[in-house]
């Protein structure tokens, strides 16, 4: 394992008006790893995510990456430093394939024009990479594609621009049993390809299914970041629900 | 991945009919049997060479503005507008020739300004202030209205006598050229096909089989030569006064525009970035595209169209008046794009749809005109095939949003 976490979040906080959403949060993400962010409805995460991908500021607090301190201003700079955030709704254009959705705002051109063929290597290796075989073809639209296929075209995606950290708000909450497995798997073989890997879950099967470290977040503070082999399915409902818990509680 | 074949492909293409995605399908098959039934009606006149001919010259301001349309619908915007717009173009090219005796050289550009100017302006209102481009160029449509009446000093007819802009909606190619456009037209196809095919082949990616693509080179030639053939007969009515033969100048030009429209839209990363926008707002903006810039190009574009538009018309009239583009010439082309498979929900559409769907409203306002029905019943004749071709649209959508995940 690294020494110095790839990204790390040192007391955030964030109000909107007078609602204070986040207070004093921190965050490790350490690259090979998948790190969880659990949380009940309304507990900060899909904020904090925001706060990491420059789409909200945070008003107090450090994020370093690489042991860098860094300000992240805008969805570019995240971008730039290689964050790449998967919200739920995904964001996909319906009406492109999959190459054009994998390139879209990086098309690769051939003295001006596009260059189709390299892009569809590029992206059929890369999905060969992650042994996604699920997808017929790559010339397919996205909107004919199943809702777990959607979302390993978009994680497809983030390692195609060579993110280093790859952020999930909740990918598997519209899915089967099948179809959430297949995510999975993917989302596993991501952190083993090195990269940093943050999943927002509400699933206590899916956390556990994959994750290295577990991040509960309880009405905006960092309640606990544990190893997952050091807690039990019920501490972390407890993390969750509570904010503490017996052993592993360490409330902030 | 398996292996591609001419069944597989035919396969493919039947899902994605069933999926919703129709295509040009239903202009195309809507285009034979109107064909059909005003041929069979009206053989001698309908299907004579000088009505075919005709039949480009009539459509050629329509397409244009339905070409520039396609733009605009595929970021699920409207310009209404581009009719009245394409009037107040043709206006300035008229004015400059004849009140200020300037050559086509600087009236035709001038007139093609004057469309840019007049999209950038409407897409800044509509990117920028975030005013509904349905407002915008209502309002736009009212004005361009008064603002041609006002160039044109009250109710004055302005006639011009320029040869060459006449010409372009008058004039016909030589028969040595007629042949020379069709037999370059499809060998450049070929070619652009062939070579493509080829390239993927070579780069091991999947490619349409060859079968399919030979059907697709045949098939263009099958449909260019014998058009060729027509429109090199004799068709003056005359033959003593004059000779009439030859492919219509205009017929090039908005060949010319499918194909630079085609490229552009298919091609290029603003093309890629227009149906993007179209297809997914957010998506767009998350990819980092300049989701502002790329509405006001394509008003821009639309206008630009337009322009182009009104000065064919006003070349086929040989002068343009306070209703050049007004009555239904905007309607008709937004029915053109949207007849040729054009989605008005966005994010789906191609240039050679506003061609095809530009012959399905002409060949239903000719072939009607020549059976000797009045206006009222080709207006509604018309509406119901817009109405047909909007539900189609309708359908397809709701289907691929059954269908799709
Ligand atoms: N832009 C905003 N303005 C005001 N309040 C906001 C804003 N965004 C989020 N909040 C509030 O912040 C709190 C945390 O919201 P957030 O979406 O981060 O929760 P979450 O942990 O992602 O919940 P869920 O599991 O339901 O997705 C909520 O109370 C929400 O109402
Ligand atoms: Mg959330």
């Amino acid at each position: 394992m690294a020494a110095t976490p790839l990204l790390e979040l040192r007391g955030i906080g964030k109000s909107f008006g007078p609602v204070q959403v986040l207070r004093d949060v921190g965050l490790s993400v350490w690259p090979g790893e998948v790190t969880a962010l659990v949380g009940d409805n309304g507990a900060g995460k899909s904020t904090l995510v925001k706060c990491i991908s420059g789409i909200h500021t945070p008003d107090a607090g450090t994020v370093l990456f690489d042991g860098r301190e860094v300000s992240i201003g805008s969805p570019r700079d995240a971008a730039g430093l290689g964050i790449e955030v998967l919200y739920q709704d995904l964001a996909l254009c319906d009406n492109l394939d999959i190459v054009q959705n994998m390139f879209l705002g990086r098309e690769i051109r051939w003295g001006g024009v596009l260059d189709e063929a390299t892009m569809e290597e590029m992206a059929g290796e890369t999905l060969r990479n992650l042994s996604i075989r699920t997808v017929a073809s790559l010339r397919q639209p996205v909107s004919r594609l199943s809702g777990g296929q959607r979302q390993t075209v978009a994680i497809a995606k983030a390692v195609l621009w060579k993110s280093r950290v790859v952020i999930l708000d909740e990918p598997t909450a519209a899915l089967g049993v099948a179809q959430t497995a297949q995510v999975l798997e993917v989302v596993r073989r991501l952190a083993d390809s090195g990269l940093g890997v943050v999943l927002i879950s509400h699933n206590m099967n899916d956390v556990f299914a994959v994750s290295d470290r577990i991040a509960a977040l309880y009405l905006g503070r960092t309640a606990a970041q544990v190893k997952v082999t050091d807690v039990s399915h019920a501490q972390v409902v407890e993390l969750i629900t509570s904010g503490t818990s017996g052993r592993s509680g360490a409330p902030s | 991945m398996s292996r591609p074949t001419v069944g597989g492909h035919l396969r493919d293409y039947w899902a994605g009919l069933r999926g919703g995605d129709l295509g040009t399908l239903p202009a195309v098959l809507g285009l034979l049997v109107l064909i059909l039934i005003f041929g069979s009606a009206r053989g001698e006149t309908f299907l004579s060479a000088l009505n075919f001919a005709n039949l480009f010259n009539q459509s050629a301001q329509i397409v244009f503005i339905a070409m520039g349309l396609v733009f605009v619908l595929l970021l699920g915007e409207i310009d209404l507008s581009a009719g009245f717009g394409s009037g107040v173009c043709g206006a300035v090219m008229a004015i400059l020739l004849t009140d200020h005796g300037l050559p086509w050289t600087v009236a035709i550009p001038a007139a093609m300004c004057t469309g840019v100017v007049i999209g950038i302006v409407l897409g800044l209102l509509v990117a920028k202030l975030g005013i509904p481009s349905f407002v915008v160029t209502l309002a736009a449509f009212l004005g361009f209205q008064g603002v041609l009446l006002t160039l044109l000093g009250g109710g004055r007819n302005v006639a011009i006598n320029d040869e060459f802009v006449t010409s372009l909606n008058n004039g016909t190619l030589s028969v040595r050229a007629s042949w020379l456009l069709a037999v370059a037209g499809v060998a450049g196809f070929a070619l652009v096909r062939l070579l493509r095919w080829r390239g993927r082949v070579a780069r091991g990616l999947v490619a349409e089989p060859i079968g399919l693509v030979l059907a697709r080179i045949v098939g263009l030639a099958a449909l260019v030569l014998p058009a060729t053939w027509v429109l090199t007969l004799e068709r003056a009515v005359n033959t003593q006064i004059t000779s009439l033969k030859g492919t219509p100048i205009v017929v090039p030009v908005i060949v010319t525009f499918l194909v630079i429209g085609t490229f552009v839209l298919n091609r290029t990363t603003f093309g890629r970035h227009v149906h993007a926008v179209g297809g997914n707002v957010e998506a767009a903006r998350r990819a980092g595209i300049a989701v502002d810039r790329i509405r006001v190009a394509v008003f821009a574009i639309a206008s630009f169209m337009a322009s182009i538009g009104g000065i064919l018309v006003v070349s086929r009239q040989s002068s343009v008046d306070p209703n050049t583009g007004g009555s239904n010439i905007l309607l008709y082309s937004v029915g053109a794009a949207v007849i040729g498979g054009t989605s008005l929900f966005g994010g789906k559409g191609k240039i050679i749809h506003a061609v095809i769907g530009g012959a399905v409203i002409i060949v239903i306002e000719n072939g009607m005109t020549l059976l000797g029905l009045n206006s009222g019943v080709k207006f509604i004749f018309t509406g119901l095939v817009l109405l047909a071709a909007a539900s189609v649209d309708a359908l397809a959508r709701r289907r691929a949003a059954a269908s799709g995940g």
